[in-house]
């Protein structure tokens, strides 16, 4: 069954086909399969692989390790570096991160298949933790707060944990896990993984999350600054980039973020609502998420435009090949115009056709229409500087911080989406509270040392 | 094309290529199946007095395995053939009226004495088999009883069983060493003081497989309890090819025919057996990890390899190779190599890198101008070869043989191209005094 009718409804599909449409999109490495992939790895020397990994993990060593059929040891190599490797085995772009620098790829085009090996060897642990991993230094009496319960703050948190210190986070949504439980792709990470893994990351102890506690509104910097030993921002980013263009009152014109939030938030996703026809303007993962989502919601035509060429798109080519080869159409070249909107419901999206002139992006005249019962705006989100105050420098609309995720005060650190000249990925988060998290401790070993010694 | 056909110890077979005395030789099924394949000959499965052995109804085999499963080495714990002897005596005087053209040898153990031996002996000629071989190798279970690898571990033993035969029977006697010995020489020796016409080697090595950790018992093991076994496959190839060798090259006992045995997989593992002195090869484990049609791919490569090569024969180039194994006080001091990477084939793994640095002799880079970069520095280089044994591609490491002339940069001399040994070197407190020209 496929309801191909006009407009926007639920129940598109049939029970079974929402439930394969929203499983794994890629499946997990059995163990035969896990084997020989693990003996493809060199074990290289200062391996290339380690360094183009954010989070630096020592991957021929966890490679090594599911060789020898310690997958514990495994698990325990990628965790110590990177908190929520579990995640970052299902979501990082691997294509452009550690298997794109692989020394597989000079002779074979065909990296060490590092992210499926990291999920084999985190479901693993999972599936039977035994004894903690990690368990905490001495008590410190320090408590220290973050701001946002996403990768970054989350991963700030359980390095301080493990380093003694108390942790409060607050976070503006019902639950924690920012992104990784509003935001990534169902179909990456399935059977309520995101809140799995946070349950085991707080277990550590020493850290307590305060939902639908939002800065700026619940709590004041300046307090927190007070009351705490120091202060980190991952914040994310909340805002939605407008279109450029008149956005009328219409149903069926609606934010990607949005709609991705609700879609995982969905208990059934029969009853998400989804156009014949859509439309998702934009050109990075998001775009890609909500086409690819929409598809998998029975939309009929899902199309992708973006106002450049494709090596300009900031989703990878494997994820434009992705959505291509879930049932997505994606333009080029095509800006964004007029909303058509009749009776209060959207009808399509008028686009401009674009090239470059000059080294600048230029109209044609040309303009043609999309038709479209649904359009997604996925063109950026942005900072929301409002809620942390003017005390925190800005750069491009976001924090300013050094390598250690210091900001312009003293006492206060940030990470993740929310700063300045990342990559805005969730695996770059978890560098940065675990930066951060080192910076924030070795700075109150210092100022200890300095009033003993002062 | 290549004239594979070959002649042992007088035993005509259409190929060098024999199934050794194994379970692939075990009853005539297998031996028909192996000579419809295209096998050369078949030493049957070990036979021995009445009543017959029994096996352990447990794994009789174990393999050493790479990650992705490939057999590397393999042992087994079986006995001689646990059929009635006329049994086996009968189907192979089937397959032999039947297949005239493949060699059919039968293997023997039976106890030392020399009534045992003649007996059976006349019980085998009546199968119009070509030739016996005498199974002094079998590592478990049969040695506890004083036969196969008790007797291959005694010179004398084998040198008076070898003289019975010889004596009871007109047919080749081949016999077959066991490698559980400090010097294959010696019971090589042996053999042919008997009057041997020809030795066979490897049998298997005394080998544990590994132990299970959660039931704390050897492994594989039988009820709780595991008995070492016999060790063969692909591993042992490098064993087998040295003890081929030294017997190839003994004042006593070059000349002496061999059948070469011990990790024969592909064609160029026999190839390099006849290289070394074998004037026929047998298989067993490959055999046993991929089913006779192997026997194509192996007469195949051999028959290619030897077009290429301009050899017409296999007795063209057997023992070929054998004058270049010395003793090591023989080889040229004066003769210096150093690794060259080939920076086209690099693929920057950095192995060549810690393993010299950590093992050897600190002679590859890391960082050239601050850039990954993988480079030999001649002034460090000893030319030891690691480098090139764990580079994981191929022909991307060599080593290069400096001429006369140039400056070996790590010691300052200059190659002289003069053959000198450690006999002579300045070093060698027993030194000769090199003759005076
Ligand atoms: C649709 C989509 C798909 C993506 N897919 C991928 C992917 O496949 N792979 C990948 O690597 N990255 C992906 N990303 C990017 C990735 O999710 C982010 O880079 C990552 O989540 C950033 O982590 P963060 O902790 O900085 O922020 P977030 O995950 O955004 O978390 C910020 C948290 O702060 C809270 N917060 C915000 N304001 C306040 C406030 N005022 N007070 C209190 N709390 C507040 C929010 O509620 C949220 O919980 C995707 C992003 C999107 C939008
Ligand atoms: C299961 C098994 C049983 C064997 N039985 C005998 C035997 O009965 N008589 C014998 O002379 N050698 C026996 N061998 C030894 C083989 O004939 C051969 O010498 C040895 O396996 C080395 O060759 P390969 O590496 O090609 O297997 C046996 C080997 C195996 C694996
Ligand atoms: S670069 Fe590839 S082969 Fe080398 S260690 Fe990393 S994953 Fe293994
Ligand atoms: S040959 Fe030996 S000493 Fe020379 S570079 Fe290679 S590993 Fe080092
Ligand atoms: S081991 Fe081989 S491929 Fe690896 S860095 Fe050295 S020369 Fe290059």
């Amino acid at each position: 069954m496929s309801d191909t009718s006009d407009g926007i409804r639920a129940g598109r599909l049939a029970p079974e086909e929402y439930a394969r449409n929203f499983s794994d999109s890629h499946a997990p490495l059995q163990r035969v399969q896990a084997l020989i992939e693990a003996d493809r790895c060199y074990y290289c020397y200062d391996a290339p692989c380690i360094n183009a990994c954010p989070t630096g993990i020592d991957i021929p060593t966890f490679i090594q390790r599911i060789a020898q059929d310690n997958i514990r040891g495994a698990a325990r190599a990628i965790l110590e570096e990177n908190i929520l490797g579990g995640m970052c085995a299902r979501v990082c772009p691997t294509e452009v991160l550690c298997e794109q620098a692989c020394v597989r790829n000079t002779n074979e085009d065909k990296p060490v298949e590092i992210g499926l090996l990291q999920r084999f060897a985190t479901d693993g642990y999972f599936a039977k933790p035994g004894a903690p991993l990690f368990s905490r230094a001495a008590k410190t009496g320090r408590r220290f707060a973050a701001v946002g319960a996403g990768p970054a703050g989350l991963s700030f948190a359980h390095r301080l944990a493990m380093l003694g210190h108390d942790v409060v986070v607050f976070d503006a949504n019902p639950k924690a896990g920012g992104l990784n439980e509003y935001g990534l792709a169902t179909y990456k990470t399935v059977e309520g993984f995101a809140q799995k893994e946070i349950d085991w990351l707080l277990s550590i102890g020493g850290i307590e999350v305060r939902c639908n506690q939002a800065l700026g509104r619940d709590v004041v910097l300046s307090d927190l600054v007070r009351d705490y030993d120091g202060v980190f921002l991952g914040m994310g980013l909340a805002g939605v980039n407008a279109l450029g263009v008149t956005e009328p009152q219409a149903a069926g014109l609606r934010d990607a973020v949005r709609f991705i939030a609700e879609l995982r938030q969905a208990s059934d996703f029969s009853k998400v609502p989804i156009g014949r026809k859509v439309v998702v303007i934009g050109g990075g993962m998001t775009a890609v998420d909500a086409a690819v989502q929409s598809k998998k919601l029975g939309a009929e035509d899902v199309t992708i435009v973006y106002r450049r060429g494709e090596e300009a798109m900031s989703a990878s080519g494997y994820e434009q090949d992705w959505a291509k080869r879930s049932g997505v159409t994606i333009k080029h070249w095509a800006a964004p115009k007029e909303v058509v909107a009749e009776g209060g419901q959207v009808r399509g999206m008028r686009f401009a056709t674009t090239r470059v002139d000059n080294g600048k992006l230029v109209e044609t005249g040309e303009t043609f229409v999309v038709p479209a019962d649904m359009v997604f705006k996925a063109i950026g989100q942005s900072y929301e500087p409002a809620p942390a105050g003017a005390s925190i420098k800005l750069n491009g609309g976001r924090i300013v911080t050094d390598a250690e995720g210091r900001t312009s005060h003293a006492k206060v650190w940030a990470g993740g989406d929310c700063t300045y000249g990342g990559r805005d990925l969730t695996v770059e988060a978890v560098e940065h509270g675990k930066r951060a998290a080192i910076s924030a401790d070795k700075a109150l070993r210092q100022a200890a040392r300095e009033t003993r010694n002062g | 094309m290549a004239d594979l056909t070959s002649t042992f110890v007088g035993i005509k077979s259409p190929n060098p290529f024999w199934l050794a005395s194994a379970p692939p030789t075990d009853k005539a099924y297998n031996v028909e199946r192996a000579f419809e394949a295209g096998w050369g000959g078949a030493v049957w499965k070990t036979v021995g007095e009445d009543p017959p052995i029994v096996n352990v109804n447990g794994p009789r085999y174990s393999a050493l395995l790479s990650q992705d499963r490939r057999v590397i080495g393999f042992n087994n714990i079986e006995l001689i053939s646990d059929r009635p002897l006329k049994v086996n005596l009968d189907e192979m005087k089937r397959v032999k009226r039947d297949w005239p053209d493949r060699a059919v040898v039968a293997s023997l153990m039976v106890p030392c004495t020399e009534k045992d031996w003649r007996e059976i002996l006349k019980k085998v000629e009546d199968t119009g088999c070509d030739g016996v071989e005498l199974n002094f190798g079998c590592p478990h279970g049969m040695s506890e009883r004083g036969m196969g690898a008790a007797v291959g571990q005694v010179p004398e033993y084998i040198e008076m069983v070898a003289a019975w035969c010889k004596q009871h029977t007109k047919l080749p006697v081949i016999v077959k060493l066991t490698p559980n010995i400090t010097d294959v020489r010696f019971p090589a020796r042996a053999a042919k003081k008997g009057g041997a016409d020809a030795v066979s080697l490897i049998n298997t090595i005394n080998s544990i497989m590994g132990v299970d950790l959660e039931r704390m018992t050897m492994h594989p093991s039988t009820d709780g309890r595991g008995s070492h076994g016999g060790y063969c496959g692909y591993a042992v190839k490098p064993i087998a090819l040295n003890m081929v060798g030294e017997i190839a090259r003994d004042k006593e006992t070059r000349g002496i025919p061999i059948s070469g045995i011990g990790g024969i997989t592909t064609w160029r593992d026999a190839a390099e057996f006849i290289a070394l002195g074998a004037g026929n090869v047998q298989v067993c484990t490959a055999a046993m990890v991929y089913g006779f049609k192997i026997i194509k791919d192996l007469t195949d490569g051999l028959s290619n390899f030897m077009d290429e090569q301009g050899y017409r024969s296999v007795a063209e180039f057997q023992g070929k190779a054998v004058d270049t194994i010395a003793d090591w006080q023989a080889l040229n001091l004066n003769h210096v190599e150093k690794a060259v990477i080939n920076q086209d084939l690099c693929i920057q793994c950095g192995r060549c890198h810690v393993v010299c640095e950590d093992t050897s002799h600190q002679a590859i880079t890391a960082t050239v101008n601050g850039k990954r970069h993988f480079e030999v520095k001649d002034e460090e280089c000893v030319g030891c070869n690691l480098c090139v044994s764990v580079c994981p591609v191929t022909d991307c490491i060599t080593l290069r043989a400096l001429k006369p002339g140039e400056v070996d940069t790590r010691t300052g001399v200059k190659i002289s191209g003069k053959y000198a040994n450690w006999t002579t070197h300045p070093n060698n407190p027993m030194r000769k005094e090199p003759e005076s020209a």
